[in-house]
């Protein structure tokens, strides 16, 4: 068996309010547009990825949110209906999704033997949390490709965003290695914003986009100093950096996703492609593509 | 119709081990029991409403209640999945959600109902009306807790929700749905194994279960940061349903109380805890934290700030669209005038003030909130012009209120008011609240006083004030 490998990995924000404007048949919500630049960001994602060939898609997604470990989906289908508890003004979606419950499986016994708790998640009465949801139609519409679906151990509220760090950097870890073992090609996505401070008023109409900025100069500051780093291949930096990102922008990336996603690519040193960037009600959002399948070393 | 009243509250524990599980370990079943015993005590309380403020159900844009009249849906724990699943269908009571949310609005307050199929209803309220209501034979009400929310805002929204009950002549029942330390263990453990997870966790537990037995749910109030800072992982949520459920009883230190059970659930701090109304004779203790009748946060992030252009003065700005009532327009800006964003806007081409050498006059004062254009109180009429009850209390304050902000924006003080002539729309309903709340504003300081019943104000409101400073040199 081929060895398997990481194709590309993406920082692929998941607010409900991207779909909500889309209009796809499967979000009831009827929007007149809106966040075109992080949609058209989105689009850009796909297009660059619509000739590389890949398998499965593995997910980290700060919306299932578990405090006794890490999970993952561990039934072959799921579909339902989504409501985000949040903004059900703006998502509910109808999902039908697959699973690499084999793909899934490795991961979390390879997670165990590096000694994390670790569970699958086998009732089929689950609903699937929205962010895998939103997340997984903005990468992929068509549902096409099955995903592992890992969920977000809160351990930056139970210590600290360093343990919060140890934990996904191990994991990270184990996901290559499972995925390399597995003989499959696989894109990863970290479903996170980067600067995470919300507006507390909405908008007659959500998607007025006249009402759309960054909350404060400071979230612009992190939001811009993270995609830098980004698009110049330090991806050491943002892990170096992450305990201040994490306090002083309320980051998404206390849910682990990005420490896991860089950890996951094996930190790194090549250039991001930054897709788009926009604030959604107030929050930093960045649509970036590290293209791992351009960068691969040929193993002699 | 008898007065509303809050007839009892209870703290219940968040996870689903006491529907699930109660009898996979000693103390989940010690949980369900006093669960089973609060419903019993409900029933003969002969409770026409139960009201769940759940620590499980965050949101960001204000708070939201449940409207859905009949939810129904399958709810499963992120975490606890392997346990099952809890197949719920509850009766909310649609038309207090309705009410409430208006009452929200009337205090200043980001809020809304939520009514769709499919909606995810939170595990803690999934636990807490499953357990206390387990045949849906008293209708409910849910609401979220709001993760930006701060201890004034809370409490206004508990006493919106007093509102509703009081002009409904409801038997309510106040639930909060949390967790008392709510550290987990953050691996797997056998069912036996379950104890608090430290000992610092437990005895601050056992701190907030005294003062509850005691009946001092006001001090625990007050203690709710300290409580989230020692025993709380820091999430969105907070300790703040000590702040809404202590708000639901006045604020008061007298209530009885009594722990109907405490015990661990995955390490998590979980207590049954009945306060009842009677007053326990231990004597109201001191309050020492500003009480809040309305909110007046930072609820309007999404209005932009019109800076005047010094180059455009007397430049008279179109109305602003604001939906239904007369326009608003931006306050007019000549030799003199006065403006300020902490007053709400006028519904004509005037200054909020204007001041001529040494005197101050101020255009006609009301009571809407700026910003949200709320009206403290509720409106005198809907927008049919179909009467309304209102609280001409409330609107004087926020007249006072308003006011003060203008005549402050000035650089001028409240003693400085000189004359006040206050126009009401019904002189024979309102003079008396109006003439209280006088008192214990203006009327300290001492102004001459006019006032005059006329026929309606612009908008909705029963009370307007004409205000002369006189500023010293």
């Amino acid at each position: 068996m081929a060895k398997g490998k990481i194709v590309a990995g993406c920082i692929a924000p998941h607010p409900p309010h991207l779909v909500y404007a889309e209009n796809p048949p499967q979000n009831e919500p009827v929007a007149e547009g809106g966040w075109e630049q992080l949609r058209w960001g989105y689009e850009r994602l796909r297009a660059s990825l619509a000739d590389v060939e890949y398998d499965a898609i593995v997910l980290l997604s700060p919306h299932w949110q578990t405090y006794v470990g890490t999970h993952f989906l561990g039934l072959d289908h799921f579909e339902g209906l989504s409501v985000d508890p949040i903004f059900p003004n703006l998502f509910r979606y109808h999902y039908n999704m697959n699973v690499d419950v084999e793909l899934a499986k490795a991961i979390h016994d390879e997670a165990a033997a590096a000694g994390l708790p670790v569970k699958m998640m086998e009732n089929p009465d689950f609903r699937v949390d929205y962010g895998t949801i939103t997340t997984g139609h903005l990468f992929n519409p068509d549902w096409d490709k099955p995903l592992v679906v890992i969920s977000s151990n809160r351990s930056t509220a139970y210590y600290s965003v360093e343990v919060m760090q140890e934990i996904m950097i191990e994991l990270g870890r184990v996901t290559r290695k499972a995925i390399e073992s597995s003989g499959k090609k696989v894109v990863v996505l970290a479903s996170n914003s980067l600067s995470h401070r919300h507006f507390t008023t909405e908008s007659e109409v959500p998607e007025d986009m006249s009402k759309e900025h960054i909350t404060s100069h400071a979230m612009h500051l992190w939001d811009m100093r993270i995609i830098d780093y980004m698009r110049t291949g330090q991806a050491q930096r943002i892990l170096d950096e992450m305990p201040e990102f994490t306090e002083q922008a309320i980051a998404e990336s206390d849910g682990g996703g990005l420490s896991w996603l860089l950890s996951t690519l094996d930190v790194p040193n090549y250039p991001a492609i930054l897709h788009g960037y926009g604030t959604i009600i107030g929050t930093g959002n960045a649509v970036v593509e590290w293209p791992c399948h351009a960068h691969e070393v040929s193993e002699a | 119709m008898s007065d509303g009243e809050v007839v009892a509250s209870f703290v219940v524990p968040v996870h689903p081990h006491t529907v699930l599980a109660p009898d996979q370990n000693p103390g989940w079943r010690r949980l369900r029991d006093a669960f089973d015993g609060a419903a019993q005590t409900i029933r003969d309380l002969e409770a026409d409403l139960i009201i769940v403020y759940s620590t499980t159900w965050p949101s960001i844009i204000g708070h939201q209640i449940q409207s859905d009249p009949n939810p129904e849906w399958v709810m499963v724990d992120h975490d606890f999945h392997d346990l099952g699943s809890i197949h719920y269908s509850f009766n909310i009571d649609a038309e207090f959600a309705h009410a409430w949310d208006d009452a929200n609005r009337n205090r200043g307050l980001q809020s809304r109902c939520v009514n769709y199929k499919g909606f995810p209803i939170d595990v803690g309220s999934v636990v807490a009306l499953t357990l206390l209501n387990p045949d849906n034979a008293i209708p409910a009400v849910i609401v979220s807790s709001n993760m930006y929310a701060n201890r004034s805002e809370t409490t206004v929204l508990a006493k919106s929700c007093l509102d509703v009950i009081k002009a409904q002549g409801r038997r309510a029942v106040a639930v909060t749905a949390m967790s008392l330390s709510n550290r987990m263990f953050t691996d797997f453990i056998e069912p036996n194994d379950d104890k608090i997870h430290s000992l610092k966790d437990d005895e601050w537990n056992r701190k907030i279960l005294e003062f509850l037995e005691q009946g001092r749910l006001e001090d625990v109030g007050q203690l709710s940061r300290t409580i989230h800072q020692q025993i709380r992982v820091q999430k969105v949520v907070a300790f703040k349903p000590m702040w809404w459920l202590s708000a639901m009883n006045g604020n008061r230190n007298d209530l009885t109380g009594r722990v109907l059970a405490y015990e661990a659930i995955h390490g998590a701090g979980g207590a049954v805890v009945h306060l009842d109304p009677a007053a326990s004779g231990a004597g109201d203790k001191e309050y020492d934290e500003d009480d809040v009748e309305y909110f007046h946060g930072e609820r309007g992030v999404l209005d932009t700030v019109d800076e005047s252009d010094e180059g455009q003065q007397h430049e008279v700005e179109p109305p602003v669209e604001h939906g239904s009532g007369p326009e608003l327009w931006e306050p007019t800006d000549a030799e003199g005038s006065v403006n300020t964003n902490a007053a709400p806007k006028p519904v004509g081409a005037y200054p909020h003030a204007r001041r001529v050498g040494n005197m101050l006059f101020l255009s006609g004062v009301g009571p809407r909130q700026p910003g949200t254009n709320a009206i403290p109180g509720g409106p005198i009429h809907d927008e049919e012009g179909n009467p309304l009850a209102y609280d001409i209390k409330a609107q004087t304050h926020a007249v006072v209120d308003n006011v003060k902000r203008i005549v402050e924006e000035a650089g001028a003080t409240m003693d400085q008011i000189v004359d006040v002539t206050t126009f009401l729309v019904d002189m024979k309903r309102d003079f008396q609240g109006y003439n209280e709340v006088w008192a214990e504003t203006l009327g300290k300081v001492g102004p001459t006083r006019t006032t005059l019943a006329i026929d309606a104000l612009p908008t909705p409101i029963a009370v307007e004030m004409k205000v002369i400073v006189h500023m010293p040199e």
